[in-house]
């Protein structure tokens, strides 16, 4: 009779910069069942809307995350502006576009020198986080922050970027993209890479759907879904395909991101081709009363902010889904059956966030 | 608006049947959240397919803060039901996976679970001058 034995996997492990906990049956270094716990550092941040103007918790919200902070106070954004009807000035919806591009190029190289580093190719990692940097300092240059944007408020935007300086930004992207190209290319066709992901973790196009798995874990499993597609914003001007990869494994959701990378720096360039002058806010007065479910595509899929107002300057209820909160079903599913020397890996395909998880 | 949002009344004892629809249906399962109102809990268990947007509205009372798990027809759905049962004390009777109140750690139990309006309306009208 084979033997079943538990291994705990986290909080605390060196592929997880932050606290999730697995535990993992295994029976002849095969996991069998895997149960995921999280909680141990909930902010309780939904709560504090109760207590908090309507207009100013756009700085909290983008504070739920570190990486995609400026889609979550864009999310927060659109909820207040849909439930009290305000009409954002187009050349706002475009520069929400640029910074929400911005921020998934930034991410998905994170998470490609995360990958790298799990196993175990420490150059590549280091490449990865080096073209992050430019990245990132496009994103200082635009508006004074590189975690925290704090560029978007309800009505708008906060900060312009001039028609010379998007140039400029189109230019230096179009410049990084072939030195992009050089280091997924390694991810795409180098050998001991493709044998490390290929055929690992799949997860199929049923289960992905079904198990209600977003992103690029879903989009890897050949799950036709972006919320990009809602036309939201800018999005509605600008021409782009769902990136779609159909074996499931960890090689498919890798590859989603990487093409998403060529795609952002499309979009942004399509986004700076059709900007035109005009203002960047709009006045807001009155306070919001009503409901409404705004949906945004983050890097690491789509993000849901529910909000509840009851006329007041306090919303009566902010609900935050996370991508990485809906993928861990999936994630549960991905590990059954897999080597224990995989999970690492296998945690990391879902580009897992676990202080979105923790808002 | 950037998309018509459908929402549609059941009861807890009509929600699985209706749920089931959905599912045979082929709607992916894309959240499920509660809300304190004054006199009870309002669960939201939303749907999307092709990008339309569905979403099923349960009231509970709160003396009994109990709805049926929807995890047999959508297994996923187990951490959104642990979730609303660690912050909101509603019990989901045939979860497939329970956690039994530690999903998450919290210092106090059922932290969401108090009336926004109870705790605010001083505050407010000390904002709002009344």
């Amino acid at each position: 009779m084979t033997k079943r034995t538990i291994i705990p996997f986290g909080p605390q492990h060196p592929v997880l910069p932050e606290p999730v906990h697995l535990e993992l049956a295994v029976e002849d270094g095969k996991v069998v069942e895997a149960i995921p716990s999280v909680g141990f550092i909930h902010r309780g941040l939904e709560k504090l809307v109760e207590k908090k103007d309507f207009f100013d918790f756009v700085f909290v919200a983008e504070r739920i995350c570190g990486i995609c902070s400026f889609i979550h106070g864009m999310t927060y954004c659109i909820v207040i502006e849909e439930i009290m009807k305000i009409e954002v000035p187009e050349r706002a919806q475009y520069l929400r576009l640029v910074w929400s591009e911005l921020s998934r190029i930034h991410s998905h190289l994170l998470w490609l020198g995360l990958m790298a580093d799990a196993f175990g190719f420490e150059s590549l990692f280091m490449h990865c986080w080096r073209l992050r940097e430019k990245i990132l300092d496009i994103i200082e240059e635009t508006t004074g922050g590189r975690v925290i944007f704090g560029s978007c408020k309800v009505g708008g935007v906060r900060k312009d970027i001039s028609a010379e300086a998007l140039g400029r930004i189109v230019k230096v992207l179009q410049a990084y993209e072939r030195e992009i190209r050089e280091i997924t290319d390694v991810f795409i066709a180098d050998g001991s890479v493709k044998h490390r992901m290929s055929g690992v973790g799949v997860l199929s196009k049923e289960d992905a759907y079904h198990l209600g798995a977003v992103g690029p874990t879903a989009r890897g499993s050949g799950v036709d879904f972006d919320m990009r597609k809602l036309r939201y914003g800018a999005y509605k001007n600008i021409s782009f395909a769902p990136v779609l990869e159909t074996a499931g494994d960890c090689y498919s959701r890798c590859h989603v991101r990487i093409r998403e990378l060529f795609q952002s720096i499309d979009l942004i360039d399509q986004a700076a081709r059709k900007i035109s002058p005009g203002p960047i806010e709009v006045k807001v007065s009155g306070f919001p009363d009503g409901e409404f479910f705004a949906r945004t595509e983050q890097p690491r899929g789509e993000v849901i902010y529910y909000a509840k107002a009851n006329g007041t300057k306090f919303l009566q209820r902010l609900r935050v889904r996370t991508p990485t909160f809906a993928n861990i079903p999936a994630l549960v599913k991905i590990l059954q059956g897999c080597d224990v020397a995989d999970v690492p890996v296998l945690i990391l395909t879902i580009d897992p966030c676990i202080s979105c998880t923790e808002r | 608006m950037i998309e018509e949002q459908k929402s549609i009344h059941v009861t807890p004892a009509e929600l699985v049947e209706k749920v089931q629809v959905f599912f045979n249906d082929g709607w992916r399962l894309v959240q499920i959240g509660c809300t304190r109102l004054e006199n009870g809990l309002e669960l939201n268990y939303s749907f999307d397919k092709h990008y339309q947007f569905c979403n099923l509205k349960v009231f509970v009372p709160l003396n009994t803060p109990e709805v049926p798990s929807i995890s047999p027809v959508y297994w996923g759905a187990f951490i959104y039901e642990n979730e609303t049962q660690d912050l909101f004390g509603v019990k989901f009777p045939g979860l497939v996976l329970d956690y039994k109140g530690s999903f998450y750690k919290t210092s106090v139990k059922n932290p969401f679970n108090t009336c926004s309006e109870q705790i605010n309306i001083k505050d407010i009208k000390k904002d709002l001058a009344l």
